[in-house]
């Protein structure tokens, strides 16, 4: 490049080691920076099913609000918060849990009973009892929990996020 | 696209004259004598970035209080992938930019760099120097582990004993009465708010005066004819930052920065250390007693740094050369050499600690085994089963995963399985584990905790925890004592022993419990020396 330098092969050696090991610190810090900021924690703690409802105070096929405590892994905490579910009991032993937000922007929806629709009140989604969208602007069924019934109690564990609907 | 990246360099230049501020920098003109000797400045600017790089990863998961530092810093360095490199590269960091920025110094000392009209980058240098340490001083409180806190108590009892000014630095550090909230807040902020802005500031006044005096020639430069800083001395300066980035990088990557136990007020048995490279002050310390302590920890530091300050001023002679510098040379010699008795006194005269280290910068579930959970780990290891299971970390084996809870046996079916493996699981190759029923019932017992999250981190229990264990399990000691809420009430419980016991009193009451504890009904134990070592760091290791 530098037309003058009568020392262009030694210049050409500075400028490759410069370029080289400039290159290889910012690789070396870049690659463990973005996996560390991106890669998802380590989780050493085992997934808990929560109790719910008895599963008695549950009316079939009519959407009930439950609410209960479950234990969130938040970061290097764990915290005790309150959640609610959308439980409709199908029979004795078989549960949907619908998880609260509307799958749009997150909204909470809630049970129109006149109508037996769920009623998202932001953007006017509607969704049939098992979570399907009816009409609106949600791109997806309602996301439910993973279910469990056990001594007729309904315990419930993550959220699975839904298909999105074809 | 060359064409393009031309275009848009030209535009850029264009309108902020960016191109040329950068080649007038770059091609800045050097004495010829220039060379390895001036790249300490550009690897300890390196550094500060670096530090500065770390730091505010680390600060993305790090919650700057005393209820929480201490448990998201576990979190950086257990869970958060990288984290642990990424803590153990500012720490380091930290120390190598010490050294660094001592090598600087030394360097433009023995050259006599600082001579006239460069006064006024030496002094630059000295702040820098200080504002160095100071990041170590409050770096040094924020994992709130013992060491950091009982390090810091230290710190700001000799601040509060400064002549005149003593009170009004404690109340600064928020030190009075004793180190909490306040104080971590303040050492928070000029670790991360206060210093690193006065630090970019006095790093650019220095590079400016630099660049304004240019590098220091050496006698003999002005017959030869000037180099351009770039490239060659940019390569060296390179080539010096990549060696010390890559020791660096060696350094957190294989050597363990440890956490210790919570910062604990009422820990008696501490002994509080400074980090390595304010060791000699805290040695100096030593030779001070009474009304003179303050001469140590204050007259003498507040000397060395006036000293720093003049050195430009007393040292007026001619140039010479670096070669005939001789009082320079003394000067740097007994200075390293004070430095280097003082910390080898210190580290020589650092007891022995008789608590038991535990790592917690690591998973630390094997805390919470029962004894006899714990002396399964024993059988575990000795009798090898990892040789053909997998144990949580998925890899093919001849035998199942231990850690798979979905094909979990009871302990029961496990124990008949040890004895003749083939008669329940036909066909298996599992050969016969000969033990006796107390010990298959601990292997057993083990094997029910293992679940594929916790599986590392129990296997990862330290061998002092087990073999003390094995030696708990053999005398029986559980059939009186409660461990882990296993085990029967006659005797104390013995969790948290460590919180009133040393090792000392423990052999003592292990040999002869009556004249101890007057009226106790333990019996004697005659352990061996090496058992009574175990079973002590075993019962002093065990949780609250």
């Amino acid at each position: 490049m530098n037309h003058e330098d009568p020392n262009s092969g030694r210049r050409l050696f500075f400028l490759s080691v410069i370029y080289g090991l400039w290159g290889l610190i910012g690789a070396a810090l870049a690659l463990p920076a973005s996996i560390y900021l991106l890669f998802p924690p380590r989780l050493r703690r085992r997934e808990e099913w929560t109790e719910a409802a008895d599963m008695g105070k549950l009316t079939p096929k009519t959407p009930t609000e439950v609410v209960f405590r479950q234990n969130r892994v938040d970061g290097w905490k764990i915290t005790r918060e309150r959640t609610t579910a959308w439980a409709i009991k199908i029979s004795d032993t078989e549960v949907i849990a619908l998880a609260p937000q509307c799958t749009h922007l997150g909204c909470a929806y809630h049970w129109d009973d006149a109508k037996r629709q769920f009623l998202c009140p932001c953007h006017t989604s509607t969704f049939s009892p098992d979570g399907k969208v009816l009409s609106g602007p949600a791109p997806r069924p309602l996301d439910r929990y993973e279910v469990k019934v056990e001594n007729g109690k309904l315990l419930l564990g993550k959220v699975v996020e839904s298909e999105n609907a074809a | 696209m060359m064409r393009v990246v031309v275009r848009v360099i030209g535009w850029i230049e264009h309108r902020t004259g960016l191109e040329t501020a950068i080649r007038s920098f770059l091609y800045e003109e050097v004495p010829a004598s220039s060379g390895w000797q001036h790249v300490f400045g550009s690897v300890a600017l390196f550094l500060f970035m670096l530090q500065a790089f770390t730091g505010i990863l680390l600060a993305f998961n790090y919650a700057p209080t005393p209820g929480e530092a201490y448990n998201s810093l576990r979190y950086i360095m257990t869970e958060v992938t990288g984290g642990r490199l990424m803590r153990q590269l500012h720490h380091w960091g930290a120390s190598m930019m010490i050294v660094v920025v001592v090598l600087h110094m030394i360097q433009v000392f023995l050259f006599g760099a600082y001579k006239k009209p460069r006064e006024a980058t030496w002094l630059a240098g000295v702040v820098l120097l200080l504002l160095t340490l100071a990041y170590g001083l409050t770096g040094y409180l924020l994992p709130w582990d013992n060491r950091a806190y009982w390090g810091t108590v230290v710190t700001t009892q000799i601040a509060s004993k400064a002549p005149v000014l003593g009170p009004y630095l404690s109340r600064l550090l928020g030190g009075e009465g004793a180190i909490g909230v306040v104080t971590f807040a303040r050492f928070y902020g000029m670790h991360v708010l206060l210093l690193p802005p006065i630090t970019t500031l006095m790093i650019i006044a220095h590079v400016f005066l630099v660049r304004k005096h240019g590098v220091a020639p050496a006698p003999g430069d002005e017959a030869k004819p000037l180099k351009k800083f770039y490239p060659e001395q940019v390569y060296k300066d390179t080539v010096a930052i990549f060696v010390a980035f890559a020791i660096l990088f060696v350094m957190a990557v294989a050597a363990h920065v440890p956490l210790e136990r919570l910062a604990d007020p009422t820990d008696t048995s501490y002994v509080p250390r400074p980090d390595w490279y304010f060791l000699f002050l805290f040695q100096m310390l030593k030779f001070f007693e009474g009304p003179l302590e303050v001469v140590g920890s204050i007259v003498l530091p507040t000397l060395a740094v006036i000293a720093l300050i003049l050195v430009p001023f007393l040292d007026r002679g001619r140039v010479r050369r670096v070669t005939e510098r001789y009082t320079a040379f003394g000067v740097v010699f007994l200075a390293l050499l004070g430095w280097g008795g003082l910390t080898g006194a210190a580290i020589a005269t650092t007891p022995k600690t008789a608590a038991v280290e535990i790592d917690f910068s690591a998973p630390t579930e094997w805390l919470q085994l029962s004894p006899e959970e714990m002396a399964g780990v024993g059988y575990f290891r000795k009798e090898n089963c990892v040789s053909c299971h997998a144990v949580g970390d998925g890899g093919a084996k001849i035998g199942p995963d231990l850690a798979n809870t979905a094909i979990r046996k009871s302990a029961a079916w496990m124990i008949a399985h040890f004895k003749r493996p083939s008669m329940l699981v036909p066909g298996s190759m599992m050969p016969p584990i000969q033990l006796s029923d107390p010990q298959l019932n601990a292997l057993a017992a083990f094997l029910l905790k293992l679940t594929p999250q916790n599986a590392s981190a129990l296997q990862a229990a330290p061998a002092f925890a087990v073999d003390g264990a094995l030696i708990y399990q053999a005398n029986r000691c559980g059939a009186c004592h409660l461990v882990n809420g296993v085990g029967m009430k006659v005797g104390p419980p013995l969790n948290g022993l460590f919180r009133h016991r040393d090792k000392a009193w423990l052999v003592r009451h292990f040999r002869d419990p009556q004249a101890v504890t007057p009226g106790t009904i333990m019996p004697r134990y005659a352990f061996s020396q090496s058992d009574m070592d175990k079973i002590c760091s075993y019962l002093l290791s065990l949780p609250d």
